[in-house]
């Protein structure tokens, strides 16, 4: 298993976020996390990366069966992790051409690397358009997203933590963003998937539900989309653990 | 005194400020290089005219632009002081005709500076249409023994582009002590961009004010100050809307790391209601999703932040 995630508490400011979160993601896999606003899914995916100083109180995080819960942001991605924020920073004075290289470099002295005009033209944006341009608040949302992406292909990770790459995304976008998960899958990066669109999770091999800082369920990304369509968009407790035994039937289910 | 040494001596300081010294004599090219109180080079090219004078610590110098003339390439100045210590005053007078287009390349370089004061008081007309667009860039030594005191005051025409640019980012700082002035015209656009990176125990003081005189004027001033160690920065800011539809916006940015001490003082000014002045300013430390973003690429924390820090004073 590339990534395991065992057991995790995580509480900010007296609020417990996460708890006792159990998470598997296969090596070459597409796994999606799929839930509704405010379940704690980017939290994870902070927790995960070890953004903003987050550390689990309890549990365990391992990547390729080495503990890396205490492990600092430049170690995880040294070892293969990255990941892509759903609003990411601006960089003033940063072209794309160095933001990407930058992503590239450790890559290539590892004798991979995408080159720099192929992983913009994936995400649908004109390298001769774009290489020169600054990262920085010109850009769009989308466009910043698409090059976020960009930067992520270029990094050829063992693992791609995707915070919804779909945000604010037009639907024949969507298609674009989609084939790139695809692709990245296919050179053998895992991606975890963070989404709250049912659509997007189906593309996955597996799938996981998020409710309440919990995984309540994973398995066939399609039962869980069904799950999730039934209860979840219509939730009579919503963030609440304890589901009354929904839990047990889903799980069951899948 | 050997010219040709001193020539090749400022020649030096002057690319490690960042500018090309073959520029300086090409025919091509407008020049002129100032070493001390001594003018050691000067190209004129048709419609662009120069005059100098010496003085006891300086030169004064005249720098005509005829109406309708566009320049191709950038007009190259070079000033500065080799020996340790000094005193230059460049006291600069540019006159840019109605419908001329010119921009400058400034390079002033204090290599082995102690103790040198560096003094340019600049008289700036920009013509009607006309468009000036002036860039400076500073290299000062590792020992920071330079006082620069850059002061303009520039009356911008009707439909006038004045842009100035001031970087002071390579070796120390020392004394940095800018006061620049702008008028502008109606439809005119004025701006003021200053970069400056500030160690040890330099000090980074910025006067920007520019008046929308004209009715549609427009102006900006944008301040990014990078200040670390002991050092201080100290940027005020004064836009006056003062006639019809005139725009202005002042953004600043300073970043403050170890002990560093920032302020930042905007003023707004508007005596006519259909004016729009806004200012933006932001003042702390290194933004920590920049960092981790970067971070989350296989960066260490310092690489991080240098590459943050670049950016911000490219």
């Amino acid at each position: 298993m590339l990534l395991e995630v065992q057991d995790i508490n995580l509480t900010l400011d007296e609020q417990p976020i996460l708890y006792e979160l159990n998470l598997k993601v296969a090596e070459g896999h597409i796994h999606s996390i799929l839930g509704v606003n405010g379940v704690g899914k980017s939290t994870l995916a902070y927790l995960l990366m070890g953004l903003q100083g987050l550390r689990p109180d309890k549990g365990r995080i391992l990547f390729e069966g080495e503990d890396i819960t205490q492990a600092s942001i430049t170690e995880r991605a040294r070892r293969g992790m990255t990941l892509a924020w759903q609003a990411p920073a601006s960089f003033e004075g940063l072209t794309v051409r160095h933001y990407l290289d930058l992503s590239g470099s450790r890559a290539r002295q590892n004798g991979k690397g995408e080159k720099i005009a192929q992983s913009l033209s994936m995400v649908g944006l004109a390298p001769e358009q774009y290489l020169d341009r600054f990262v920085d608040e010109r850009l769009s949302g989308g466009e910043r997203r698409r090059i976020e992406l960009a930067s992520v292909v270029n990094m050829q990770p063992r693992l791609a933590i995707l915070d919804e790459p779909d945000s604010g995304i037009d639907f024949l976008s969507l298609e674009e963003i989609t084939n790139v998960i695809r692709y990245m899958s296919l050179q053998g990066s895992a991606v975890l998937l963070i989404t709250h669109r049912e659509e997007m999770a189906l593309m996955a091999n597996q799938s996981s539900l998020m409710c309440a800082g919990q995984v309540i369920a994973s398995g066939d990304p399609h039962t869980v989309a069904q799950y999730f369509r039934d209860h979840c968009d219509d939730c009579k407790h919503p963030n609440i653990p304890d589901l009354n035994g929904e839990i047990n039937e889903l799980q069951q289910g899948i | 005194m050997n010219y040709s040494k001193e020539f090749e001596a400022i020649a030096q300081a002057y690319e490690l400020s960042g500018g090309d010294a073959d520029l300086l004599k090409s025919d091509s090219v407008a020049s002129l290089v100032v070493s001390g109180n001594e003018v050691l080079g000067k190209n004129e090219i048709p419609g662009v005219h120069m005059r100098s004078e010496k003085l006891a610590h300086g030169v004064r110098v005249w720098l005509d632009v005829d109406p309708g003339t566009v320049v191709e390439n950038p007009i190259h100045l070079c000033f500065g002081v080799v020996p340790k210590e000094g005193l230059q005053e460049i006291i600069s007078e540019y006159h840019i005709g109605d419908g001329a287009k010119v921009e400058f390349l400034s390079h002033c370089s204090f290599p082995n500076a102690v103790d040198v004061t560096h003094i340019m008081e600049a008289t700036v007309h920009v013509g009607a249409g006309a468009s000036m667009n002036y860039n400076e860039v500073h290299y000062h030594g590792p020992q920071g023994g330079v006082k620069t005191r850059p002061k303009t005051r520039a009356i911008v025409g009707p439909g006038g582009r004045f842009i100035s640019g001031f970087k002071m980012i390579e070796g120390k700082v020392g004394e940095l002590d800018i006061d620049f002035e702008a008028d502008i015209g109606a439809r005119g656009v004025g701006e003021f961009t200053t970069k400056a990176y500030g160690k040890g125990n330099d000090l980074v003081k910025v006067r920007e004010v520019l008046y929308l005189k004209g009715e549609e004027a427009r102006g900006l001033t944008k301040t990014n100050v990078v200040v670390v160690d002991r050092s201080r920065s100290d940027v005020y800011t004064e836009m006056h809307g003062l006639a019809p539809r005139t725009r202005g916006h002042m953004d600043c940015t300073e970043v403050v790391g170890d002990n560093a001490v920032a302020k930042n003082v905007p003023v707004v000014y508007v005596t006519d209601h259909t004016s729009k002045v806004t200012h933006e300013a932001a003042i702390g430390s290194v933004d920590r999703k920049q960092v981790e973003t970067l971070m989350a690429r296989g960066l260490d924390e310092d690489q991080a932040v240098d590459i943050v820090v670049e950016g911000l004073l490219r």
